[in-house]
């Protein structure tokens, strides 16, 4: 049957089982958008900036494990969508991003709204295309779903030329593809694999790293019977949270930069290690130098050997899915009547309790100004620990991170990698929409939020009743704090003058708004807010603007050199 | 450590800007990229050489495996391997020295493709020293031109890279 390039990617949509695409129209892609409007299986989401569309595919993607998908024109609809594809590339997130291209011919001629999407968009995508003979549209889009969601999953972008989404060819999408070039290990290494359970069942002094590789592929469940299991201390990145349940006795806490004193110690302090689809960064584990001054052995399971031994030289490396590992793990513990020795096991423990006396997460309870980690305990009361909280970054950020106990994964949806403020309420959008009926809160700032304000419209139009909680102190507050710690109080444009009144902005935009000054007006205002499942709610909570993120390792100090709260 | 970087791609259009495009990202350095379409023609083999400790020997030949067009890397100072690159050098050759400059081109084994009253145009081919040997001999003043191929690699005996 000959089909239009435009029907064919219409179709590609509804074959692969595409229930929502986030996009914004424009003159290379209405052929594209025509063929939307004409049918109704594939909804079509219009977000107010594109790069709320990358970030809506993302969030949609990261709560939900399904592949999320964007659509927007060409030019600057994808400069526009570069942050969000950056976005997603940086924390390995499965998307496709449909882009449109002006005609083949007008390619290289300074055409209107004409870019080098393939140019500017490769150093951020797990592979991208340009599609010039719509013969290969359909393949070339199977195949971009098969590299989105295999081996270590990224986005990758299909760029169309209008002229393709025109002319004719023969439909026939294929049930699968396959690329000489492209053979991602997913298997662990057997011998590998003996090795590293020999050295878990021998360690005297454990620790369990995992990161966003659990929540990705899936292995929460192994991960939390292997720790179980072995009775082992568990730290998770921020990636990871959620990827064990983070009420449980086991779990230590964040690690890293704004990582619990407990958790950072154990990592500098055991004998063995073992990073579960994690990948050593700069923010977890500080100075490498520093790091690597404890002696201990490392067991390293990724599926991309790019991440092996990249800035920590590990012992034992594994390359394959981590969900397959663990299961091989697990079945070789299972059935072997080994077990760590329980004396040398109950004496770390008893050196992590005593880390943990340190309390390194208490704050002032009692201040007359609200406390941003007191709305954050609040909101995790109240929702019963049971929302899906996607955040921008900054102080916000790691507050959520530090007392929001997540105890499943994907309901943890932040930008890890990048960094990217303006990430979370059109992730929120993503993550409602691919979870109908959840409890959705964003959790933001002044500065962040407005980076992405524009979204509320789409809010409005699609009836999302996300929660905005906005923890609102007038400044960068990470910036603020850096600037205290380093650079002499010197607040260089970090204060938010002339911030609108966000009650105001919120109702404008058809919602509602509510602002909350004491702390006694937290819970309150928290519950009235959660009430209203239909309506999206700003909650505007003005904070303590001097609050500091502790413990805090100074940037290119040792893991185990934290700055910590009483000792300002 | 020099080494020598063999690698399998696709021919597609793209593909180069992407292992180029990947070295300048990630602060790797190229001393010299040389590609061309195989026996079959939907693959590429290029040659790059380039410079770094054995770790970022390692991260590169996984970054480069990683790109979604790589079909296979092999690290060529691995093992025996033989190396050659070509370079056609435009000399002055005039007057007296004009056959003191074919005797040279002779002792290195290079071949006159081009003659003019007053110049020579030489092919050389062999391993990057002979030809930075070759150079050094010349007059300085006496070279007009020079283009060089970059290395290209192959190993010895049965080892083969193919898919």
């Amino acid at each position: 049957m000959q089909l239009t390039g435009a029907e064919i990617v219409i179709r590609c949509l509804q074959e692969e089982g595409v229930e929502y695409v986030f996009g914004y129209p424009g003159g290379a892609v209405l052929n594209l958008y025509d063929e939307l409007f004409k049918q109704e299986q594939v909804k079509h989401v219009l977000v107010r900036h594109e790069q709320g569309a990358a970030h809506a595919a993302d969030g949609y993607s990261r709560s939900s494990h399904k592949v999320g998908v964007c659509l927007v024109t060409s030019g600057p609809g994808v400069t526009n969508a570069v942050t969000g594809i950056a976005t997603a590339y940086m924390d390995s997130i499965p998307m496709v991003v449909l882009t449109g291209q002006v005609p083949t011919h007008a390619i290289g001629q300074d055409a209107f709204q004409e870019c080098d999407t393939v140019g500017i968009t490769r150093p951020c995508v797990k592979h991208n295309f340009l599609v010039k003979d719509v013969a290969q549209l359909a393949v070339t889009i199977k195949k971009a779903f098969y590299l989105a969601q295999t081996g270590r999953p990224g986005p990758v972008l299909v760029d169309i030329p209008k002229d393709v989404t025109q002319a004719k060819a023969e439909y026939h999408y294929p049930k699968s593809v396959a690329l000489r070039s492209y053979n991602p290990v997913t298997r662990g290494h057997a011998g590998q694999i003996k090795k590293a359970v020999q050295l878990l069942l021998e360690a005297k002094r454990p620790m369990v790293y995992a990161g966003g590789g659990v929540v990705l592929n899936n292995a929460s469940a192994q991960l939390t019977r292997l720790v179980r299991l072995l009775g082992f201390p568990c730290t998770t990145t921020l990636m990871g949270l959620g990827g064990f349940p983070g009420g449980d006795p086991q779990f230590t806490g964040l690690p890293g930069m704004h990582g619990t004193y407990e958790s950072n110690m154990a990592m500098q302090n055991c004998d063995v290690l073992i990073a579960i689809g994690s990948r050593f960064d700069d923010r977890v584990i500080g100075n490498p130098a520093h790091f690597f001054r404890a002696d201990r052995k490392i067991i390293h399971i990724d599926i991309d050997p790019s991440s092996i031994s990249k800035r920590v030289k590990v012992d034992v490396p594994i390359v394959g899915y981590v969900a397959e590992v663990l299961d091989e793990m697990l079945r070789l513990i299972e059935s072997s009547p080994q077990r760590p020795d329980p004396q040398a096991l109950k004496e770390w423990w008893a050196e992590i309790k005593e880390w943990q006396r340190k309390d390194c997460l208490r704050y002032d309870r009692k201040s007359a100004l609200i406390k941003p980690q007191y709305v954050v305990e609040k909101l995790y009361e109240i929702t019963g620990g049971d929302a899906i909280v996607t955040s921008d970054v900054g102080q916000h950020q790691m507050w959520v991170a530090q007392y929001y106990k997540f105890d499943k994964p994907r309901r943890w949806i932040n930008s890890g990698g990048l960094g990217t403020m303006g990430f979370g309420l059109p992730a929120a959008m993503g993550a409602f929409l691919a979870n109908p009926g959840a409890t959705v809160a964003c959790v933001t700032g002044e500065a962040s939020i407005q980076m992405c304000i524009q979204e509320l419209s789409t809010c409005k139009q699609y009836h999302l009743p996300i929660k905005i909680v906005n923890l609102n102190n007038k400044y960068m507050g990470m910036v603020r704090q850096w600037q205290e710690f380093f650079y002499g109080n010197r607040y260089a444009e970090s204060y938010m003058d002339a911030l609108p009144d966000f009650t105001r902005l919120a109702e404008a935009y058809g919602h509602v708004g509510m602002k909350i000054e004491k702390p006694g007006d937290v819970e309150g205002a928290l519950r009235e807010a959660f009430k209203q499942k239909d309506r999206l709610v700003f909650l505007d909570f003005i904070t303590d603007q001097a609050e500091n993120v502790f413990p805090m390792v100074p940037g290119g100090k040792g893991l185990t050199e934290m700055i910590l709260a009483e000792e300002l | 450590m020099r080494h020598i970087l063999s690698i399998l791609v696709e021919n597609e259009a793209g593909a180069l800007s992407r292992i180029s495009g990947l070295f300048s990202a990630r602060g790797y350095n190229i001393e010299s990229l040389t590609v061309a379409p195989t026996e079959d023609e939907t693959m590429s083999r290029m040659t790059i050489v380039t410079v770094g400790s054995d770790d970022v020997i390692e991260q590169i030949t996984k970054q480069l495996n990683k790109l979604v067009e790589v079909v296979k890397v092999v690290d060529l100072t691995d093992g025996n391997h033989i190396e050659r690159e070509l370079m056609l050098v435009k000399v002055r050759a005039a007057g007296k020295d004009r056959d003191e400059m074919k005797r040279l081109a002779d002792i290195f084994r290079g071949r006159i493709l081009d003659v003019t009253d007053k110049s020579y145009t030489i092919e050389l081919t062999g391993p990057g020293e002979k030809l930075d040997a070759f150079l050094q001999a010349l007059e300085p003043g006496v070279i007009l031109e020079t283009v060089r191929t970059g290395a290209s690699g192959i190993g010895r005996g049965e080892r083969i890279l193919r898919v």
